[in-house]
């Protein structure tokens, strides 16, 4: 039977179009509820008390006074927490870092949750944290690289080997007519989402009902379960909207534990949100790297070895350490290439997954030390990156399913203007007299796929629904996975149901890893070509259906109706098949998963190029990015809106990346400086004069039946890179630290 | 839960005597006081506020040509009067610079001048602090200390005064109008604000229960209107305090210097005025020779309180430009982004 065309081939009316936001006018009238809006009947609050210190012990709380204060209903420390099935610091699977939830009196990080306090007000409940006055023993403090051992990790990032590559990187170092040597710095990042870390927790015996924030339902619900020793199904998880995740909502963080504890402690519904400041320690950040580059080019200008060190840090009582070096697996072609890799443990948080994580630190050192290279070699920069395309994966030698990168190149350039750059650093003044620097970046991140699965139905009213556990962390998963529902039904927007953001829906896997449109969308494709199948299958059976046998020329569906492909005269619709069957609807179930062979044989990465224009004050050092165009290629385009906007946030996070973001610590105490919006700086509108993202078409015929590679991270990617590049011509001074503040520039000019 | 009295003052009078009483605050537009609230950084007993006082929110234009700004006119009202910011446009240009569109708008003149140093330890309760626990010792000192002062600063205290708006009031000679228990007085802001010292918690000349009813700036301020602008350096472009500004205002006859005024902004615990650069200035032709001793001398005391001596610099390299800026003149319009160096827009 041949009822659907491969996907790739086909043109839906709603894929590739430009719908808004379908949840965009409740959520600009406050209509969509984030987990913190909700207020079940009898609820409570929890408040954090959180460590001043950043190791040691607490040695005192002051329990009496928190729970003497009105309004205080209870207070809960390691002395009274409820037990748990599963201690905290088991490490279950690679995905389960240890959380920190009132287990001891151990203090590993400033600001680790050391008490809760639950009242009938916030107010009581802060006030209940503050009465605690926590006394501690305090022991010496490791938050920076020269303070602590290092050593070589045994896996980084997802279990990434410390230690790849092929080729024999020193004779080719040696043999080099051009070589830089060459370290690069990217400071810790917070997550930093608007909306903070928050659940609300009410137990039914032991049923858990929670609205929480969640990129990846179904793991929480099955960490979750192993923690309170219950079945995964009894736990219902809410999370229709997300006010970003970035990575730091795609697994339970402690305080979320904390406060379904405290739920379980007062036997009362209770609402847990974390503020500003507690977000600094126990919910994950980007770890700090050092990364040198060691690259050696011949009179050519074509790459002899690339030796990528990274040293990065983790926490003392965990592992996950920035995988810096996956760039340099996939980038430029390299006669040899290594990544190795070295760590010290500090005291903070667990580093975790923040966007594009190893790719966009990893990235912005790659690029300056590729840019440094073409300068010592003479040669444009855009020039030296096309000299050394890689035809196939550097690192594995498998061919890509498709790479766009050099119509990226090529279309970025064009509407940039880069033909007008001189070569030489410092050589160009605009008419107020400032400096004026062009780079370009190279953007890549992994195409990867996860498990999901789908539900769809079509009813006997001919309208249809589809199912998916999925998230939607801002990305515009409610608009474009519905587009390619209602594609895969063949339905008008409005005659399809959409149903997302619960745990009792389909697993979707989780919005992480720039994945969920190609998985879920895979799970959604697959799921409604069944659901349209078994209608097909009714209509072929019933001798009064104009499809009546129509099983070898095929069916096809278009509009609520399904046609003869032979003969589109004939047909009817999914109403009329359905009513006359009696059937009150016909269901399709789909799952979304990589092809094992594709991924066996071929790597798969979406690809961008990045040119920035900065301006430099040649006094006073001041440095704005005025100009940054972005050209990307990741297979099929869904929403060409969606896409864009998530391009050109990935590119102001770029921005964030090379000349603001920092997280401050005082190495004295490990106490986190500026954990705040205020002073823990992220670009504002006046920072970003003139953003582009151009969608250059790519075909992917492979890496799955939709064609789409992720959008997500890749634009962090390139950008920061480009802009270091676009100082250094600017000013003629290599900053690698970031971010670039100006007086980083100022002594220098 | 933190309890506190609340009482909103019907007249200054009633709010000068509430604000007699121990522990108590001044309420107006609330942008700094609230957070620090919200941080446990102040717990005041009781609030007063006064947002609601009458006659406090006019902007009276003066027969002399100076001006008298009510305590209670919002930051944004007074940025956007088209006199105020044709007579006065470095106040302007410094009051537009501030903080955000949404702050400005709740935000009070005499909030603004009473506002405290955004210096991270002040900042962190759990960080030592003379300002908040006299005594307690300096986490500032050896910390993170780029944004601290370079002027001024003593053992005590390296915290610098946050505001823009100041800076430029400061250069141009404000006055403050109080009222308090023993009646009304009048002090120039310059000497409102008080060095750390060895006690960095007292940082301005007002006694319990003094309330700022005004902030005038002088007719001899309007003079410098042609050749007046306030100059921000930092690190985002808006909604950052300054890493240093500098206020600078030229009056300029018959081709030569006939008065100059400079402050500069984020490098002390108050506004800085440079008189000795102001003097040196007299009677010269503007140029950058001229400005640049100028600067230097503005600076010459200054020294670094930790990893900040690229301020020095820049402070001095600011100045320079300011007063090239100022003498250059202004155009009647405000610039997109007011007080930028780099005018991107």
């Amino acid at each position: 039977m041949n009822t659907m065309n491969a996907a790739h081939l086909r043109h839906g009316s709603n894929i590739g179009q430009k719908l808004t936001r379908r949840e965009g006018m409740l959520k600009v009238t406050g209509a969509a509820h984030y987990a913190a809006d909700h207020h079940p009947p009898g609820m409570l609050y929890a408040v954090l008390a959180v460590s001043a210190v950043a190791r040691g012990r607490v040695t005192a709380l002051d329990v009496a006074a928190a729970k003497a204060h009105a309004g205080v209903v209870a207070v809960m420390t390691p002395e009274n927490v409820p037990q748990l099935a599963l201690h905290p610091d088991e490490k279950s699977n690679p995905f389960a870092f240890r959380l920190d939830v009132l287990q001891d009196s151990r203090v590993r990080y400033a600001n680790q949750p050391i008490a809760v306090v639950i009242g009938e007000s916030l107010e009581a409940a802060t006030e209940g944290a503050l009465l605690l006055a926590p006394a501690y023993e305090r022991e010496d403090v490791s938050v920076t690289f020269e303070s602590a051992e290092r050593f070589v990790p045994a896996a980084v990032g997802v279990g990434s080997p410390p230690r790849e590559g092929h080729g024999d990187v020193e004779a080719g170092l040696r043999d080099a007519a051009r070589r830089v040597d060459v370290t690069y710095e990217t400071p810790a990042h917070y997550h930093n989402a608007i909306e903070p870390h928050a659940v609300v927790a009410q137990w039914h015996g032991d049923q858990l009902e929670l609205d929480m924030p969640c990129q990846g339902m179904a793991i929480a619900q099955g960490r979750l379960a192993e923690l309170f020793g219950i079945a995964p199904q009894n736990i219902l998880i809410r999370s229709p909207y997300l006010g970003g995740g970035f990575g730091g909502k795609g697994l339970v963080a402690g305080p979320l534990v904390l406060g379904i504890l405290a739920a379980k402690l007062v036997g009362k519904p209770v609402k847990l949100v974390m503020r500003r400041e507690q977000l600094y320690g126990p919910v994950g950040h980007r770890g700090m790297t050092r990364q040198r580059l060691r690259l050696g080019a011949d009179a050519a200008g074509g790459l002899t070895a690339i030796d990528h060190h990274v040293l990065t840090a983790s926490s003392r009582f965990d592992d996950f350490f920035e995988p810096s070096g996956g760039v340099t697996h996939t980038l430029y072609a390299a006669p040899a290439l290594q990544t190795r890799y070295e760590a010290v443990r500090v005291d903070t948080g667990t580093p975790l997954f923040v966007r594009a994580p190893g790719e966009a630190s990893g990235s912005v050192a790659l690029e300056g030390a590729i840019d440094e290279l073409a300068e010592a070699c003479g040669m444009d920069p855009l020039a030296f990156r096309l000299k050394n395309y890689a035809e196939v994966e550097p690192l594995s030698g498998k061919p890509f399913t498709s790479k766009a990168l050099r119509e990226c190149y090529a279309q970025g350039a064009a509407r940039f203007g880069w033909e007008n750059r001189k070569l030489a650093p410092r050589s160009m003044t605009d008419s107020a007299g400032l400096l004026t620097g062009w780079g370009v970046g190279t953007a890549t991140f992994p195409a990867h796929m996860f498990m999901a699965a789908a539900r769809a139905e079509i009813r006997a009213d001919g309208s249809g629904l589809v199912e998916i556990g999925a998230h939607d962390m801002g990305q515009g998963a409610w608009t474009a996975l519905a587009q390619i529902a209602a594609d895969g039904l063949s339905l008008e927007m409005e005659r399809l149901e959409f149903r997302m953001g619960r745990s009792d829906l389909p697993d979707a896997g989780i919005a992480g890893g720039s994945a969920h449109t190609a998985t879920a969308g895979s799970a959604i494709h697959g799921a409604t070509g069944a659901a349209i199948a078994a209608l097909a299958e009714i209509a072929m059976r019933d001798e009064t259906s104009p499809l009546f046998g129509a099983g070898n020329a095929g069916v096809v569906a278009r509009g609520g109706h399904l046609f003869r492909r032979d003969d589109e005269s004939r047909g009817e619709s999914y109403a009329a098949i359905l009513t006359r069957a009696g059937r009150d609807s016909v269901e399709g179930r789909g799952e979304g998963a990589a092809s094992q062979a594709v991924m066996e044989q071929y790597a798969a990465h979406a690809h961008g190029a990045v040119f920035a224009e900065v301006k430099v004050d040649p006094e006073l050092g001041q440095i704005r990015v005025t100009r940054l165009v972005g050209a990307f290629a990741a297979g099929r385009v869904i929403n060409p809106l969606m896409v864009e906007s998530q391009y050109l946030g990935g590119m102001i996070w770029g921005v964030s990346l090379a000349l603001l973001e920092e997280a401050i610590m005082d190495a004295r105490t490990g106490r986190p400086m500026n954990g705040n919006l205020a002073d823990y700086h992220v670009p504002v509108n006046a920072d970003i004069p003139s953003v582009e993202a151009i969608l250059v078409h790519e075909h992917d015929p492979l890496i799955n039946v939709l064609g789409i590679k992720g959008v997500g991270e890749i634009g962090i990617t390139g950008t920061a890179g480009a802009i270091v590049n676009a100082i250094w011509h600017a000013t003629g001074v290599r900053v690698r630290a970031m971010p670039v503040t100006l007086d980083k520039v100022l002594g220098h000019l | 839960m933190n309890r506190f009295e609340y009482e909103r003052a019907g007249t200054v009078a009633a709010a000068v005597a509430s604000g007699r009483s121990d522990g108590a605050a001044f309420l107006a537009g609330g942008t700094n006081l609230l957070d620090l609230m919200k941080g446990n950084l102040v717990r005041p007993a009781r609030l007063v506020d006064i947002s609601r006082l009458p006659g406090l929110d006019r902007i009276e234009f003066l027969p002399d040509g100076g001006v008298r700004v009510g305590a209670l006119v919002r930051n944004s009202a007074l940025a956007h009067d088209v006199k105020f910011a044709t007579n006065f446009p470095a106040v302007a240009e410094a009051l537009l610079s501030g903080a955000s569109a949404q702050l400005r708008n709740a935000a009070t003149v005499a909030g603004n001048v009473m506002q405290r140093t955004r210096c991270p330890y002040f900042y962190d309760a759990a960080s030592a602090c003379n300002k908040r626990d006299p005594g307690a010792g300096c986490d500032a000192r050896g910390g993170h200390s780029r944004l601290q002062a370079v002027l001024g600063w003593s053992a005590h205290c390296i915290a610098t005064h946050p505001s823009d708006f100041c800076v430029a009031l400061v250069a141009f000679d404000a006055v403050v109008e109080i009222e308090g228990p023993a009646g009304r007085r009048e002090v120039a802001l310059e000497a409102f604000y008080l060095l750390p010292g060895d006690t960095p918690e007292r940082e301005t000349v007002l006694a319990p229960g003094e309330l700022i009813v005004a902030i005038r700036l002088p007719a001899q301020a309007a003079a410098f209107a042609g050749h007046a602008r306030y100059l921000k350096i930092r690190d985002r472009t808006s909604y950052a305090f300054a890493v240093v500004s500098a206020a600078a205002g030229l009056r300029i006859a018959a081709g030569r210097i006939a008065a100059a005024r400079l402050a500069f902004g984020g490098v002390a615990a108050k506004p800085w005025r440079a008189r000795e650069a102001e003097a040196a200035l007299l009677n010269r032709e503007p140029g950058r020779a001229s400005f640049a001793e100028a600067a230097a001398l503005a600076l010459r005391d200054a020294r670094p309180s930790g990893e900040n001596g690229f301020k020095i610099e820049l402070a001095r390299r600011l100045a320079v430009r300011a007063f090239e800026r100022a003498a250059a003149g202004g155009s009647p319009l405000l610039a997109p982004l007011p007080a930028s160096v780099v005018n991107l827009a």
